[in-house]
């Protein structure tokens, strides 16, 4: 199983990053190989519909489970057809939030916003 | 002749200055290209308006021939594609109608629907022929209806007064593309500069004719006025900063219908603005 968490910079240290879309990197924890891979948001510097390309990054790096503090509208529609379940973290901290994650502690993310299309 | 009225924010007087241009041109055309929020209509009160719907093409697929291979997604400048695996997912407000993913899909799995954005409204107040513009809210870009209106005038000869939406957007630059000339408006402030300028460069680099009017005027230094000075940009006119015309244009009422002295003033200005655009056509 891959987990997927949107990070501030190439390195587990950066910390989750704060937005989904703009995120510059995605660290993408494979479950069963025990190790991760940073993988470049190419979406981050485009000027719209950036929730859908980046959702589509996971699609693409076969992504069973997002853990993000927010998530837009547009992001989520992809993100739930495809089925990838998405988990709010807690902290900045991407080694405590996947630890919290496979002990079963984080929960859904529940409030998805309106998304900043045109901002 | 088609004159553009623009500036770098809202607020400063494009409106103002258009529907009183148009009222001391009498018979004129009122193009209110400010989509997003139409609001010449308030003052010009035109009457036995027609309306319609503006319609742009988007993308739908045929689940069935879809194979899946994202060329579309891949192709698509706007992100408007998502493929999930399973399906094909089309984000109609993010898709700028260009048509590029139908043409490339191989398996032919794209064709396209309409869908309405907005409309647009022909009306008549006295001489002035009113056309005026809206996009529905919610949806990202008013091009279209823009594209629309100056559709309906294309062949006019006529004068032709394009008030245009605030900034430097795509929106604006569509509402210029047409004009023979381009009036920016400017408020005497710092801020105002900046707003000024944002517009100066776009004018320039549309390659334009253009002149300003500074709004608002005070008998305090103007920052706008220094900008036109050091730039060597014609200044068309000046409009005082003033709390009769303050009044008047809250309540709706076009100045150079209320007062001699104001006639004048945009008499005066549509001269100006005649003389400058007949030097560089």
């Amino acid at each position: 199983m891959k987990i997927a968490i949107p990070v501030n910079d190439n390195n587990l240290k950066s910390g989750v990053s704060a937005s989904y879309g703009r995120a510059p990197y995605y660290y993408i924890y494979d479950e069963e190989l025990k190790d991760g891979v940073f993988v470049e948001n190419l979406a981050a510097s485009d000027s719209g519909g950036v929730g859908v390309k980046a959702a589509q990054i996971l699609v693409d790096h076969s992504v069973e489970v997002l853990l993000t503090p927010r998530l837009g509208d547009h992001a989520a529609a992809v993100l739930k057809k495809a089925e990838i379940t998405i988990k709010k973290t807690s902290g900045e901290s991407v080694e405590e939030n996947l630890k919290d994650y496979l002990e079963g502690k984080l929960e859904s993310l529940s409030e998805i916003h309106a998304g900043l299309h045109g901002n | 002749m088609k004159i553009a009225v623009l500036s770098g924010k809202g607020g400063t007087g494009k409106t103002f200055v258009s529907v009183n241009l148009a009222a001391v041109a009498k018979k004129s055309i009122y193009l209110d290209c400010d989509v997003e929020e139409p609001n010449g209509h308030l003052f010009l009160k035109p009457v036995d308006e027609d309306e319609k719907d503006i319609k742009v093409l988007i993308p739908f697929v045929d689940d069935r021939l879809c194979n899946g291979c994202k060329k579309c997604v891949d192709f698509c400048a706007f992100n408007a594609l998502a493929h999930t695996g399973t399906e094909l997912m089309i984000f109609e407000k993010i898709c700028h109608s260009c048509g590029g993913c139908k043409l490339l899909c191989p398996e032919k799995a794209l064709s396209e629907k309409e869908r309405v954005i907005g409309r647009i409204k022909k009306g008549r107040a006295g001489e002035i022929l009113v056309y005026t513009g809206i996009l529905n809210p919610g949806e990202a870009s008013g091009t279209m209806i823009i594209d629309a209106l100056l559709e309906e005038v294309k062949d006019e000869k006529g004068l032709i007064f394009i008030d245009a939406p605030p900034g430097s957007a795509c929106v604006v630059m569509e509402s210029i593309k047409d004009a023979d000339y381009c009036i920016l408006v400017a408020e005497p402030s710092i801020f105002g500069v900046h707003n000024l300028e944002m517009v100066h460069e776009l004018v320039e680099l549309f390659k334009k004719p253009f002149g300003v009017v500074l709004n608002k005027c005070t008998d305090k230094n103007n920052p706008s006025e220094v900008y036109c000075m050091e730039k060597g940009i014609k200044i068309l006119g000046r409009i005082p900063f003033s709390y009769e015309l303050g009044a008047l244009t809250s309540s709706g009422e076009i100045v150079v219908n209320q007062h001699k002295e104001y006639y004048e003033l945009f008499s005066g200005l549509l001269k100006e603005v005649q003389d400058e655009a007949t030097a560089h056509s």
